[in-house]
């Protein structure tokens, strides 16, 4: 028995060094870059890290950050979605037509566009899944559509301002006052998270599996819990909880089960891991294809309803720019591999944040655009290599 | 009376257009016994086995399951009989750990949630059961041994409880003791009376595990021989077809050269 658990023991050794090597904990080095960045920044302007510039960007990551959860689903499949940023605009812009142009209520106006963003990527997902037409020009061909639909729905009117008490504008303007909230949901994270770690434990225990030992479940949840009280601490120093950040939060939590606990997320990371192997397993490979292309669309339309109510308003300038590019960088910077099969929705929360300081502490400092987008597209190159390295260090190893 | 044999075809028969790919082949595999089926590149072993897995249809001729006869239409007709198939590029989602890998596609679930508790008890069962060792069964098997793989492969076949398992040259990109490693598993699953055929061009391990040796060539049965009983010689002149030419006249056995 002694000599099985100490075999239990080198081989969860064995796990965690794997899962360093091969992207699994991929978020190392990117919270290692987060925090180097953030002490950079606050060593530069001491205003980098107070809980007002903090909290701004909590609420600035959600839009980019909600779209980047979408790329992930198609990433994981190795493949990519170019559309995000002019379907986002596109939703924006149908929401608020909808809403102030036409007088739809806001709530169903939201529910149209989004499911509007569904349509639209499924319609990517067949052209690709079943036609077979590489998913870059799919969503090519819908970069530039949806951006012409967009500016055809616009017509004259260049802007359209949303409601300013309305609920989408409310999306990214409402804090939870009282701090009791923002503690009240650090606590029941962490105890979340501590009763499925231990439950888990005792569903092993009673089938007789290896299992985490109970220190250790007490120091990740340990870990957990001062991340997430700190946040709230620092989020309470300002206004408190934002809306937008605990919708952001759930989402990625949420998707982020999807994909690691249930059977349709088993399918997608082995549809990104091997799409023949997975098919011969009997898994609908076609159908798991268009759907991540209808998440990332749909993911894409609330993104975009996000950035609209940041700016109460859809303009023709809604889903351009580096929105695109910002999202699928957020998602390779968290860790998400670009030849499919690794990554969660966390990493593009790691990822957003990580994008979203730079830009933050480069404002703070005055320093213009143009060096900003130099020094992101540096970390996103690093972020690829990494990847590369790792894939190639894998193939070594895998093959010996 | 004799058990009826678990697989036996009869004269079947397939063509690829003007090309004839299996002529009146006839196989027989029972329980505990493992077949050999050899041949020479474009002998028809594939062909062969794609019609036993279902995977392509056989013009004419007969499978009997356990006596009765049956019809193969679809990989999945072959599944419910209870064949499984290896294949030779085994078929791993190399970012899956092993536990994910096994239960791709009939995921055990608990209210819609994977139970990976029991996906992972069952793996660890029939890994034991079968005296398999993988030093983790949640590392990704990119991390695994080819001769690892290769068993996590054979054991996601025996997860549905086949009676027959077609291994399509397990043993061909694999080292020396990884080969041995995979061997020991064949003959353990003939222990738990499995009927196994195993495609192989290699003599060594055909005459390390396997009972009997069916030939083809060029898409006809060229001899059935009794592996123990019969030398290298013998079945090598039966796979190129030409007793006394010169391979065999040189006295050396060329199935050496393949190890």
């Amino acid at each position: 028995m002694v000599s099985g658990r100490r075999i239990d023991l080198k081989g969860h050794a064995e796990t965690v060094r794997h899962r360093m090597s091969s992207g699994e904990f991929g978020s190392f080095p990117v919270v290692l870059g987060l925090l180097l960045i953030w002490v950079i920044f606050q060593s530069l302007n001491s205003n980098f890290l107070s809980p007002r510039n903090l909290s701004n960007l909590s609420v600035d990551i959600v839009g980019t950050g909600l779209i980047a959860v979408g790329i992930v689903f198609v990433l994981l499949v190795g493949e990519i979605d170019l559309s995000v940023g002019s379907v986002s605009g596109f939703g924006a812009v149908m929401f608020a037509v909808l809403n102030v142009q036409n007088g739809m209520a806001e709530w169903l106006a939201v529910i149209v566009a989004v499911l509007c963003g569904t349509a639209i990527g499924l319609v990517h997902g067949f052209f690709y899944a079943r036609v077979g037409v590489p998913a870059f020009v799919v969503t090519l061909a819908g970069l530039l559509g949806w951006s012409g639909l967009m500016l055809y729905l616009l017509g004259t009117s260049g802007t359209v301002n949303l409601d300013d008490e309305g609920l989408v504008a409310t999306l990214t303007r409402h804090y939870f006052g009282s701090v009791a909230v923002a503690y009240g949901v650090a606590a029941l994270g962490t105890a979340v998270y501590f009763l499925a770690s231990y439950r888990d434990r005792r569903h092993r225990r009673a089938t007789g599996m290896p299992r985490r030992s109970l220190s250790e479940i007490a120091l990740r949840t340990c870990v957990v819990g001062v991340i997430v009280f700190a946040a709230a601490y620092v989020l309470n120093q300002f206004r408190g909880l934002p809306l937008a950040l605990l919708i952001f939060l759930v989402v990625v939590a949420g998707l982020d089960l999807l994909l690691r606990r249930t059977p349709y997320g088993r399918r997608v990371y082995a549809v990104g891991g091997g799409a023949e192997a997975a098919r011969r397993a009997g898994v609908n490979i076609v159908r798991v294809r268009i759907s991540v292309f209808a998440v990332s669309a749909s993911m894409a339309v609330v993104g975009g309803l996000f950035l609209a109510s940041r700016i109460t308003s859809a303009s023709q300038t809604s889903g351009t720019g580096l929105l695109l590019l910002n999202a699928i960088a957020a998602a390779v910077i968290g860790g998400v591999s670009l030849f499919g099969g690794h990554g969660t929705t966390w990493s593009a929360f790691l990822g957003i944040l990580v994008i979203q300081s730079i830009g933050s502490g480069m404002a703070l400092l005055g320093i213009q655009a143009a060096v900003q987008f130099m020094i992101t597209g540096g970390v996103l190159l690093a972020a690829v290599v990494v990847d590369s390295l790792v894939r190639q260090a894998q193939k070594a190893h895998g093959r010996a | 009376m004799a058990v009826p044999p678990l697989l036996a075809l009869r004269g079947v028969t397939k063509h690829f257009g003007a090309v004839q790919a299996l002529a009146d082949v006839d196989l027989t595999i029972r329980a505990g016994e493992v077949v050999a089926l050899m041949g020479d590149n474009g002998a028809g072993k594939s062909t062969l086995v794609k019609v036993i897995a279902g995977v392509s249809l056989a013009d004419r001729g007969v499978i009997e399951w356990q006596g009765e006869p049956v019809h193969v239409r679809r990989p999945r007709d072959a599944t419910h009989l209870g064949i499984a198939t290896v294949y030779q590029d085994l078929a791993l989602c190399d970012n899956l750990d092993v536990v994910g890998n096994l239960f791709l596609g009939r995921e055990i679930r608990r209210i819609g949630v994977l139970d990976e508790v029991e996906m992972e008890r069952r793996t660890r069962d029939l890994l034991s059961t079968l005296a398999i060792r993988i030093p983790n069964v949640r590392v990704p098997v990119a991390a695994l041994s080819g001769g690892q793989r290769q068993t996590v492969a054979i054991a996601r076949s025996l997860l549905g409880d086949p009676k027959v398992v077609l291994l399509d040259e397990p043993t061909a990109s694999l080292g020396v003791q990884q080969t041995a490693q995979v061997l020991d598993l064949v003959e353990r699953m003939r222990d738990h009376g499995l009927g196994i055929l195993l495609i192989s061009h290699n003599m060594g391990d055909v005459k390390a595990v396997a009972d009997l040796a069916a030939v083809l060539r060029l898409g006809r049965n060229n001899g059935f021989f009794n592996v123990n009983t019969t030398s290298h010689e013998q079945i090598i002149a039966s796979i190129t077809g030409a007793t006394g030419d010169a391979v065999t006249r040189r006295g050396s056995p060329p199935g050496e050269a393949e190890w």
